[in-house]
């Protein structure tokens, strides 16, 4: 049966689950930017983007509400998930490294190709 | 079970043979003693195992690559027929090699004849293959080892020929042979040669006809029309390579898998029930009478040779098409028979070509008197291929006749076999009788200097000359051998 | 004890590659390189030979039980790909020895090695974890490594190459880490055996599907299968040969491991079932095997025309997995080791072609293979096993696949390996002409010195590189015992049989 709907529970579900919200937001920014820029700094951002909402996404998971940071003392029972967030440190490196390779091959292709345009690049490659 | 050691020693053997072979190049005269040794231990072990052969099964798996496909071999009647053929002209033509090598200063001798006791060795393999799978691993395997010998003048003329060579055969094993085996596989569940048939009763009748079709495309070193251009290209060989693998070995090693298809695959009582060979055996009657015309129109000896030896392995494919006990047995003796007549046909076109130059029919008018006995023994090739009595080519014309006459089927396909099989005896009188004749009778050569071929080569060119004569007296073993295979 | 050597596998390289990376001799690092991959592989086929019977072996990283520590979990599948890795590992760089100073800059020959390494430690990595997170990290070491070492092709076109399989590989990593983080977000576990076993207490979730898809989306990007192959052909072909060698033998066969891994251990068979995944597998096997081995026909140079068949026998790797029955299996696991060792043989062949003519255009390579009939040799050897000739490991593969396929009337498959097999005999066909068929016109030098040795006659090492792999082409197809133990016990573990 089909509970009739309501504006107020509506509201509460987009502002209960705002942080998704703004992480899909920001995926979608960063996916968009790598699919339509032929620049490839451009497209290393939006590489870049759409890891850190990845990121974003993981740590939103471990937050328990109400849940303080995870270190045992006394006076608090409730913490948040710790093992998210510890993942996300590798996960954070893994990105560095990867836009730190991307950065060193766009200067390697500046270099012999003079120009970092996407299109540009191609049509020399294609003339070959 | 010592049989067993002995069988596999035909195929350790000539590989042996090969390896030290190949280690020999700086001293030729050891190099062809060893040839000759190991081609004489084959030929002896051959023997041993005809006489030691007693109908128990003999035999041992190499390899299993999956279940119920392995690389098998076994002593079988045909396989030994075959084997014994090949080994012993082996003998002749390591022999009459030495002298034509020599004297043709060919060069690479070395990898030739390693590379021949290698192709020795896959024909061994495929004469006692024990199934069809290990019958086409060692078929495909034949083709690839011969490949460098025909190729062997590297020149581009060379490579042209191998280039169609390896397209061909390759090309039609794979698209056609490969797909028919798997249907069998499927069908019948293994790949055993079985007496009586492996599909009997285990195929529809209805798909005899096109799984049939499939095997004699992909049999394509039967040399049956259209898939027969390999051969003649094949004809930039040396010529010990053309006569030896392309009149015995690598052209036998195809009408006899034909033959193991029909007999031991199919049934040929499977064949007769379900009239598959109504009509096809149209195909190789007519290749048998277009190869012969073909031949007629070629000034070149060794592709007129080839042409008649196309023509002839399609008799052999006749006599298995038509599917009774006496062709089947005509069949298997014409491997044997035809073997023996056209392997001294080529040693007597290569002993022309090594001494006087020639390798045009036409020039060869009057040069029987400066070479007779290269001259007598090209007659007596071609009187043995053309079936007359006192050669031995004459019994398996009788067989295959008198199959054909047996023959139950359409009675238009009837008439076509018999005459195929009288009008195109007429046609060899006419493209191989001619050569002889004109050498012996017309013209005049005007250069006087011209002797016979060195001694080995003439040694060599006896051996199977001499076999034809006596296998009309003594037929014997021919026929008990293939008897055997008809059942 | 027979446990902890299992960690050995990613320990010698991590310590050996920083090590290497000091170096800039090619003989010191390429010694230790070769020393770190013959470890590898002495250790992994122990570990192969005492998993082979289904027993497990269980190593838990630093003590932490699972499943809140990192678990190793080898079982025959593991060891299996390990062992392949590994064995690659070696004879890729017996040939490197030679190939390396050619192709890399002598400043980088030390730096070159090192990701040699990390990229097997990442390889050997995905192999033997058990922990899905873990798995990421490891897959995202290969692939860091890979972006770097494709990147030091000769030609430019090597950086892009490299660009665009970088932004596709990471694009691929995080789908699949998004997909981890749902299906931490539904299981709260991270251990591959603790989520399948608590699996039916949320398999009702509607996230656990969409985690499946990202993971499942983000592994077939790695492992190059139809239509997301797109990086491949670029990738393999402009690589350095030692490179396109490893890789092409390698990478996305661990992908496809994975992602075996993920359909059979980590998500129940029926549950992807339902969702017709196997039919789509099926149809994507299919289309990638006709596509891959037609567009391997229309390539003018063999390194791209090895990586577009490289797509094709992609394709039947993920037929006999979309099969779902024990032959089928059989048939993809064996296939991850015959192609493995088919396409080792062929990039070898490629790179000493590469080494001694500097080209690999099939029209500048005309006769070429007359003045080198051994490496022809082998490569034609290495190409019938890819056609699937009988008595060669390509036969093997496609025999089981059409048993496979015949058993349960998937007619489709057996359309697609004959269309892809006929296409298969075209292509290799054409390497054949075009090295020894076609007239021999004057070969186009490049870079080469005239009068350089090199250019008379590969080095011993490549010959033993190459004739290693063409013998075991052979070796393989008519003694199937090994990798059909090894890859039946795998079968029959996946199916729980």
């Amino acid at each position: 049966m089909m509970s009739e709907f309501n504006m107020s529970d509506a509201l509460n579900y987009v502002a209960g689950h705002i942080n998704y919200w703004m992480i899909i937001a920001v995926m979608m920014v960063g996916l968009y930017t790598l699919i339509s820029r032929t620049n490839l700094m451009k497209k290393l951002a939006g590489l870049s983007m759409f890891q850190t909402a990845v990121i974003l996404f993981y740590v939103s998971l471990g937050k328990v509400t109400e849940g303080t940071v995870p270190i045992i003392d006394q006076g608090y029972t409730l913490y948040s998930n710790p093992l998210p967030q510890v993942l996300m440190l590798t996960a954070i490196v893994v990105g560095v490294a990867t836009t730190a390779l991307g950065f060193a091959l766009v200067i390697r292709i500046k270099e012999s190709y003079h120009s970092i345009e996407e299109n540009e690049i191609e049509a020399m490659d294609g003339k070959e | 079970m010592e049989l067993t050691y002995w069988l596999m020693l035909t195929i350790i053997t000539p590989v042996a043979g090969a390896l030290i072979i190949s280690q020999l190049d700086k001293y030729p005269n050891i190099r062809e003693a060893i040839t000759l040794i190991t081609a004489f231990s084959l030929f002896g072990i051959n023997i041993w195992l005809y006489l030691q052969h007693d109908g128990a099964t003999y035999g041992y798996t190499f390899a299993e690559p999956i279940e119920g496909l392995a690389i098998s071999f076994v002593l079988n009647d045909f396989g030994l027929l075959f084997a014994l053929i090949a080994s012993g002209l082996w003998i002749a033509t390591s022999i009459y090699a030495i002298g034509y090598m020599r004297a043709h200063h060919e060069t690479h001798q070395t990898r030739f004849f390693t590379l021949f006791a290698v192709a020795i060795a896959g024909v061994m393999a495929v004469a006692y293959a024990e199934n069809l799978f290990t019958l086409f691993i060692f078929y495909e395997f034949l083709t690839v080892s011969t490949y460098p010998l025909v190729t062997h003048a590297g020149t581009r003329e060379a490579k042209r020929g191998g280039r169609i060579y390896i397209l061909i055969l390759m090309g039609s094993s794979i698209l056609f042979f490969l797909p028919a085996m798997i249907i069998v596989w499927f069908t019948a569940g293994s790949l055993e040669f079985v007496k009586g048939g492996l599909l009997n009763g285990a195929l529809d009748p209805v798909y005899v006809l096109p799984l049939l079709v499939l095997f004699l495309l992909g049999i394509s070193k039967a040399g049956i029309m259209p898939l027969h251009k390999w051969l003649p290209s094949a004809m930039v060989a040396p010529t010990p390579v053309s006569a030896l693998l392309h009149a015995v070995a690598v052209v036998k090693a195809g009408v006899f898998s034909i033959v193991k298809v029909v007999v031991f695959i199919f049934g040929t009582d499977f064949i007769t029930e379900s009239s598959a060979n109504d009509w096809l055996i149209w195909v190789p009657a007519i290749t048998i009478l277009m190869a012969s015309f073909i031949a007629l129109t070629k000034d070149n000896l060794k592709e007129r040779l080839a042409y008649s030896t196309i023509s002839q392995l399609s008799y052999i494919v006749l006599g298995a098409m038509i599917a009774n006990q006496l062709s089947i047995v005509g069949a298997s003796m014409h491997i044997a028979m035809h073997a023996f007549a056209k392997i001294a046909l080529f040693f007597a076109a290569g002993a022309i070509l090594v001494t006087a130059h020639k390798k045009y029919v036409s020039e060869l008018k009057g040069l029987g008197r400066q070479m007779p006995f290269t001259f007598v023994v090209f007659t007596i090739g071609t009187l043995s291929i053309i079936g007359l009595p006192f050669f031995g080519g004459m019994w398996s014309k009788w067989y295959l006749i008198s199959g054909g006459l047996e023959f139950t089927g359409v009675q238009a396909t009837y008439w076509m076999i018999l005459i195929t099989l009288s009008v195109s005896s007429m046609l060899n009188i006419f493209y191989l009788l001619s050569i002889p004749i004109q050498g012996f009778f017309a013209g005049e050569q005007k250069d006087v200097q011209i002797k016979e071929a060195p001694v080995a080569c003439l040694i060599g060119m006896a051996i199977p000359t001499l076999m034809t004569l006596y296998l009309f007296f003594d037929p014997d073993i021919v026929y008990r051998l293939s008897l055997a295979v008809a059942g | 004890m027979t446990e902890q050597i299992t960690i050995l596998l990613i320990v010698i390289p991590l310590i050996a590659a920083p090590i290497t990376a000091l170096f800039k001799q090619n003989f010191y690092a390429w010694m230790i390189t070769l020393l770190v991959s013959i470890c590898c592989g002495v250790i992994s086929g122990y570990i192969l030979l005492e998993v082979i019977d289904g027993k497990h072996l269980i190593y838990e990283l630093g003590g932490w039980r699972p499943p809140w520590g990192i678990e190793y979990k080898i079982d025959s599948l593991n060891a299996f790909i390990a062992f392949i890795v590994s064995v690659i590992a070696i004879v890729t760089n017996i040939f490197a020895y030679r190939s390396v100073p050619t192709e890399i800059s002598k400043q980088n020959i030390g730096l070159f090695y090192a990701a040699m390494q990390l990229c097997l430690l990442g390889l050997l990595g995905i192999a033997l974890t058990g922990d899905i997170f873990n798995l990421f990290v490891f897959l995202e070491i290969s692939s860091l490594s890979s972006y770097a070492l494709i990147s030091m092709g000769k030609k430019r076109q090597a950086l892009t190459a490299a660009f665009s399989y970088l932004i596709l590989g990471t694009i691929g990593a995080t789908f699949f880490l998004i997909g981890v983080g749902f299906l931490f977000a539904a299981s709260g576990s991270l251990n591959i055996s603790d989520i399948a076993n608590r699996f039916h207490t949320f398999e009702d979730m509607q996230l656990v599907v969409t985690a499946f898809i990202f993971i499942v989306l983000g592994l077939a990007l790695k492992a190059a299968i139809f239509p997301l192959h797109s990086w491949l052909p670029n990738a393999y072909g402009f690589a350095p040969s030692t490179v396109s060698i490893f890789l092409s033998a390698t990478a996305t066969k661990v992908s496809i491991y994975a992602l075996i891994r993920v359909l059979f251990d980590l998500y129940p068979v029926d549950y992807w079932q339902s969702l017709l995944f196997p039919q789509i597998l099926l149809v994507l096997g299919c289309v990638g095997v006709i596509y891959g081995s037609f567009r391997a026909w229309q390539q003018i140079e063999i390194k791209r025309l090895l990586a577009f068949s490289s797509v094709a026998q992609i394709g039947y790797i993920i037929i006999g997995i979309a099969l779902m029955s024990e032959l089928g299996l059989t048939a993809a696991v064996i296939h991850l080791f015959n192609h493995a060792i088919i396409k080792a043989t062929l990039f070898i062949g490629a790179g000493i072609l590469i080494y001694r003519s500097n080209t690999t255009k099939l029209e500048d390579l005309r006769g070429f293979g007359a003045s080198m009939p051994w490496t022809f040799a082998a490569i034609t050897i290495a190409g019938l096993s890819l056609i699937g000739v009988p008595g060669t490991v390509g036969f093997v593969t496609k025999w089981y696949l059409l048993e496979a396929a015949i058993e349960q009337s998937k007619w489709i498959v057996v359309m697609a390996i004959v269309i892809g097999s006929v296409f298969a005999i075209a292509y290799i066909w054409k390497i054949v002409e075009a090295l020894y068929f076609n007239s021999k016109r004057k070969i186009h030098i490049h870079n080469v010195k005239s009068g350089d040795i090199k250019v008379a006659t590969a080095s011993k090492s490549m010959g033993l590189a190459l004739w290693l792999g063409a013998f075991s082409c052979i070796y393989f197809g008519l003694f199937t015992e090994f990798p059909f133990a090894s890859a039946y016990a795998v079968a029959k573990g996946l199916l729980g049989l």
